[in-house]
Formats: C-alpha cells, structure tokens, sequence
C-alpha cells in the first residue's frame, strides 16, 4: 500500500507526518531544526528519499540541509548565495532605491529528474541553482537583472521569490513569481525572463495594469496540462490557458478573493482550492470559520468545504507555501495554519480532520506519495 | 597556542559540538583568526557568525571575553592576553531579542 510523508516547515523548526495511504494514522518526527524557522522543506521527484530544507534565522542566517533517508537524517550543505554580479538596486517600501541585499531562502525546488539539481527562490529576489546537491549555489541572474527590476517593490514579507514552477512538458521553461513585482517566464533556461502579467489589476499600485508590481501569491499548475496557470494574488484568484501570456479573474463567487495558497487536484486539472482570507490588514478567515474553497470548474463556480474545520471563533491564516495535494486516488489535500494546525482531506476536500493541532505557525507543507 | 570557544546553543548543536571548542592557533589570536580557525575545523558553520564574503559580523551575534563587549573592536586587534592563553574562553553569543 502507498505511504504518505508530508514535510512540514514551521516557524520553530520542522516536522515529517507519515501515514499509509488510509491517511487516518498518523506519526510524527520532530521538532528537526528546532527554533530555526524552517521556510520550505521539498523532496526530489527523482529520489523520495533525497529531501533537502531552508533553514534560517535571523541570528545565524541561511542554511540548507539534506537528507538522503527521507528525513531520518540530515547533513548541513551549501549555504553560500551571493548575486552574480553588481547587485543594483530595487525600490525600498517609501519608493527610494535599496541595494539588493540576500536575506534567506523562501522555496526550494528540485529538478524533476536530477535530485542533484534543485532551484532556490530567495529575498531579495533572485533565482539560485545548485547542480551538486546542494553543496555550491549559482545566481541565475538573467532575472535579478531584468530591465524592470529597479522598479521591484517588496511586499509586506519583504521582497521574496516564493514560488518556482518548472514546466514538465516545454524544456527549459520556468514560471517564478515575486511579491511585489508578479509572475515572470523564462523559455531558455532562465536565462531570459518576460514579465507574465496581462490581465491582472491591482489597485495598490499607481497603474492597476502595470506590466509588473503585482503581488502574486501563489501560482499552481497541473502537470498534464502546463500550459493552464492559476494564481492567488493578493486579491483576485486568476487562471491562464496560455501559459501566463493573458490571465483572467475566477474569483467567482468566492467569499473575498483574498488569500495566500492555490493548488490544483492530482487527477482533476480543472479542480482547485483556495483558503479565502477576510483581507490584506486582516489575516484570517471571514467569520471566524475556516474554509478551503473547492471550483470543479476551473474557477468561477466555488463550493465551501467545512466539514471537520472550526466554524467559529477560528482566526488562523494558511500561508502560500502551506497547501499541497498527494497522488492518491481519491486526492488528499493537505494544509497548515499559523496556530499550528496541519488537516488532511483523504477525499479531496469532503471531509478534513487535523493531522496534529499544536505545532509552532505552520509556513510550508508538501506531500509525497511514495510506493 | 589553544584558544577556547563558547559557541551559542544553535551553533553547538548545528557543528555536533560542545558547550566550548579548543582550537589550536599557530598566530597571534584576533577574531579573525580564531573565526577562521573555527571554520575550518566547522565549516558548516560559514555564514553563521560572519558574512561569507565582506566577513562583516551578522547583526545579531556578538563577542564577549572576560567581561568585555568586543563586537565593535577591528577583527584584527589581539584579543585579550587571558584569551588568547586560554584562561578565558571567547564567546560567540547570540542577542537577546524575542522572536
């Protein structure tokens, strides 16, 4: 029978949740790290076992780790970024310009057939590639040094490339995003970078329409179907079907279309969840009720899904990193909270039941399905 | 000449050592030897005390020796004679601050 493993990253430390694929049993390791903020923990698509981690604080800064057993052990590796070249400068939150400056790694991402390649998206916002396991990191710094990013703002989190999504399908193409510049493609490796913004409206920014300066939360894709995005901005839940050349809003009738995480279901590509969120000053669910929206149909149309979620008196929020999907047929869909809760739907999204309730503010979740 | 280190818990347990490291300087003992010292014989520990590459001391670490605030002294003035004699150990010290 199928195992599940899902890597949790908090703010005090990291914890592995394993269950066979009945996922009602459930253990726990951990705290790994503990009191480091553990930013993002993913695990090689080519190796289950090769997982690798963001480790920081604000004490001792930046460290990333890896375990070749799954988690059982790990051993301190690269944790060397330095911009390539001169680093310039991006606009500071009062508008004047701010040298790029590196403060930690947001989100890891390992190549889907090397377990020795793995991207990482940093603040201040640059895109890193190790292709030793970790041990040394190159800037890929086609994208810091884009014609816009001068005019990059950083977002409340601070200027962050938090999500990476490397096309299964085009070789060479990567989406990245960055709060507060938007999304951005490369079809070379990224070695070039286009700004993927057409369509999103911002009303924080001088110019709604800006080509960049949007807030982009998340953004999700399936992986039969890369060509079809859908994104969580600050506000607005949007969908692409042209590989973020043009994007649409799907907020539909979703309570506010505010909120952090989007993901898509393992076998429905037309079948996503959000965690809706009250508003930006406010960072928890409307009413006191924690729901994951659910769109059959690709957006538009959302459904609520409550069943085993506090309905009163719950004011958590679920950042971006925080939602992910296992390949299990019926889909499980998992996801943390900043009160520490990590809940689990086997049934793709009817029924949830926490995982463990009392962890440190919960930041990044991922799954695998193993054998 | 043996220096002794104090290194904060994190740090301890990230380089699997104890409470104080014993490091055996073939120079005079400044910081700057001491930390190079110390990452070389941890080098897990690159960037966790000092900047990687301007060797500028992170904001929120500090370094203490007999009684004194040295965190502001040039990296490369002698440290102590007790410290460097290994009567005093240096200590690497994390800030007080919450969080």
């Amino acid at each position: 029978m199928s195992r599940i493993r899902v890597l949790v990253g908090t703010r005090k430390g990291a914890f592995i949740l394993t269950s066979d694929g009945k996922r009602e049993r459930w253990d726990v390791s951990g705290p790994h790290f503990g009191g480091w903020e553990m930013y993002h923990l993913k695990a090689s698509p080519a190796d289950p076992n090769r997982l690798y981690a963001s480790q920081s604080s604000s004490w001792f800064g930046q460290l990333i780790q890896r375990s070749n057993d799954g988690g059982k052990t790990w051993e301190p590796v690269g944790n060397k970024f330095v911009y390539d070249g001169p680093t310039g400068t991006h606009l500071w939150y009062d508008g004047t310009p701010h040298p790029w400056e590196f403060a930690r790694v947001w989100h890891l991402e390992p190549s889907a057939s090397d377990p020795d390649t793995i991207y990482a998206g940093v603040e201040d916002a640059a895109l890193f590639r190790s292709n030793d396991g970790g041990q040394t990191w190159h800037e890929l710094p086609g994208l810091r040094t884009h014609k816009s990013a001068q005019s990059w703002q950083p977002g409340a989190g601070g200027m962050c490339l938090h999500t990476i999504v490397l096309d299964p399908v085009h070789a060479g193409r990567i989406f990245i995003a960055i709060s507060a510049a938007g999304v951005f493609r490369s079809d070379d490796d990224a070695k070039t970078w286009r700004p993927m913004n057409r369509g999103l409206r911002s009303e924080q920014i001088p110019n709604p329409t800006a080509e960049v300066g949007h807030c982009v939360h998340r953004i999700a894709m399936h992986r039969s179907r890369p060509s079809v995005l859908f994104m969580q901005k600050h506000w607005d839940v949007m969908r692409s079907d042209d590989a973020g050349e043009s994007w649409r809003e799907v907020s539909g009738n979703l309570p506010t279309d505010f909120g952090f995480p989007i993901d898509v279901h393992a076998h429905e590509p037309e079948t996503i969840y959000v965690v809706p969120i009250k508003s930006d000053s406010e960072h928890y669910p409307p009413d006191g009720k924690l729901r994951v929206y659910r769109s059959r149909s690709g957006g538009n149309e959302w459904e609520p899904l409550t069943r085993g979620l506090p309905q009163r008196d719950c004011y958590v929020n679920v950042l971006r990193d925080a939602m992910a999907v296992d390949a299990l047929d019926p889909c499980g869909v998992y996801f943390g909270t900043s009160g520490g809760q990590v809940y689990v739907s086997p049934d793709a999204g009817d029924n949830w039941r926490p995982i463990v309730e009392h962890l440190p503010a919960v930041v990044a979740v991922e799954v695998q399905t193993l054998p | 000449m043996i220096v002794r280190v104090v290194l904060p818990s994190h740090l301890r347990t990230l380089a699997s050592v104890d409470r104080e490291v014993k490091l055996d300087l073939a120079g005079p003992a400044t910081q700057r030897s001491v930390l190079d010292a110390l990452e070389a014989r941890y080098p897990m520990l690159r960037g966790t005390i000092r900047d990687q590459v301007t060797h500028q001391r992170r904001a929120f670490v500090r370094f203490f020796a007999c009684e004194e605030d040295l965190s502001h002294e040039s990296p490369d003035a002698p440290l102590p004679e007790a410290v460097a004699t290994g009567a005093e150990p240096f200590l690497v010290v994390g800030a007080m601050a919450g969080g």
